[in-house]
């Protein structure tokens, strides 16, 4: 039951882009099509689970040992970074066909605040800091929010780019107002759990 | 002397991180829910991104080619961590209340973007300068975002009031009203610029 909570609460009440702003960059920029949003929802879902699961081993037995906590911003984004890159090399290997379809938005993710986010939030929330399987549910459950949000927006955008818009609104104007009425919406889910 | 002031200026204006390059979108839209809070995270961003400018500059003939991104991080990580600590230290309001969102300065695509299109090509000077100016249009940006929420939601500027709070609409200080604020925001500069041609 816990899980399922978790689950729901992490997809659509605490919605990782709509709710607590994080990864805009991507969800603004990788929301043209449809397919693309697909491919980037599944890679950063992805690289949040694992990269969670390391930070949290390393978080648990290396930095809080050694006191070295303070250290964290940076032991962070370089495991982020290697992380993503040994992803992608074993992806190229694995199925090349993924790759292929994947292999633009992979070196991105390094840089998707979304990831570094939820893998800081975990070590800093009071029950998910205590079990390594809360933890990876609660990321995956966030990242799965954040490629229905990704694919959400990605629908609408798609309808937008045969609507006509006046001149000042074109491009990221539209796309931001849109987005603010689409986190409206994500805050009617507000105390279902 | 020209160049000097170009790269300082650049930033301000004719490219505006925020309205013009739309870059750094994350704590622009996150962390704007009240003027004091856009002006510090703006501050917070300047400072690293004038550190790391001149530190990347400083060390770009040592740093190989092919390892230069991670380089980058490293160097800006360790910067925000000083800027974590220090906010920590002094400042422990505005450090709880942008919480999050100041480890997230590292991802911050300004800073990595100046370090790859400028600081890497330039003399530590410019870059300073340069890294000056991006952040001073950043706080500039982030100011006034903060300022239209908190107005538009609370009836305050910078804590000050200027209408009852129980008029104000309260969904411009949470996130919905960050994404249309900076649409709004956009729309108007875009505005200025067809109308200056």
């Amino acid at each position: 039951m816990t899980y399922i909570l978790i689950f729901i609460s992490a997809v659509f009440i605490n919605n990782v882009v709509l709710s607590q702003i994080l990864g805009i960059c991507p969800f603004l920029g990788v929301s043209k099509k449809i397919d693309t949003a697909i491919g980037m929802g599944i890679s950063v879902t992805f690289v949040i689970a694992i990269s969670t699961l390391v930070t949290f081993l390393l978080m648990q037995y290396i930095l809080i040992p050694l006191n070295l906590q303070f250290m964290q911003t940076i032991s962070f984004i370089l495991v982020i970074a290697a992380l993503v890159q040994m992803v992608e090399i074993i992806l190229k290997k694995v199925s090349p066909s993924l790759y292929q379809s994947l292999g633009v938005f992979l070196p991105l993710i390094t840089t998707n605040c979304a990831v570094l986010g939820v893998a800081i939030l975990v070590t800093q929330h009071d029950i998910y800091k205590e079990s390594l399987l809360l933890s990876v549910v609660y990321a995956t459950a966030t990242a799965i929010g954040f490629a229905l949000a990704l694919l959400i927006f990605a629908g609408i955008r798609e309808q937008l780019a045969i609507a006509n818009v006046p001149k000042a609104f074109q491009g990221m104007p539209v796309a931001l107002i849109i987005a603010g009425i689409l986190a409206m919406v994500f805050m009617g889910f507000t105390g279902i759990v | 002397m020209s160049k000097n002031l170009k790269a300082l200026t650049n930033g301000i204006l004719k490219e505006n991180p925020v309205f013009v390059l739309l870059l750094g979108m994350c704590p622009t839209l996150g962390t704007t829910s009240s003027a004091i809070n856009g002006f510090g995270m703006g501050i917070a961003t300047a400072f690293v991104l004038v550190c790391s400018n001149l530190g990347i500059s400083l060390l770009k003939n040592f740093i190989p080619d092919k390892v230069r991104i991670p380089a980058f991080i490293v160097i800006i990580a360790s910067f925000v961590t000083v800027v974590e600590m220090l906010m920590q230290a002094y400042t422990p309001p505005l450090y709880e209340s942008l919480g999050l969102f100041i480890p997230l300065i590292v991802v911050n695509c300004i800073l990595l973007a100046r370090a790859e299109s400028f600081a890497s090509k330039n003399s530590p000077f410019v870059s300073a300068l340069d890294g000056l100016g991006m952040g001073a249009g950043f706080t500039l940006a982030l100011t006034i975002l903060g300022s239209v929420r908190e107005f538009l939601g609370t009836g305050k500027i910078f804590d000050f009031t200027i209408y009852p709070e129980n008029y104000g609409l309260l969904t411009f200080v949470l996130a919905p009203g960050a994404f249309i604020v900076l649409g709004f925001l956009i729309v108007t500069v875009n505005r200025l610029k067809t109308a200056k041609n």
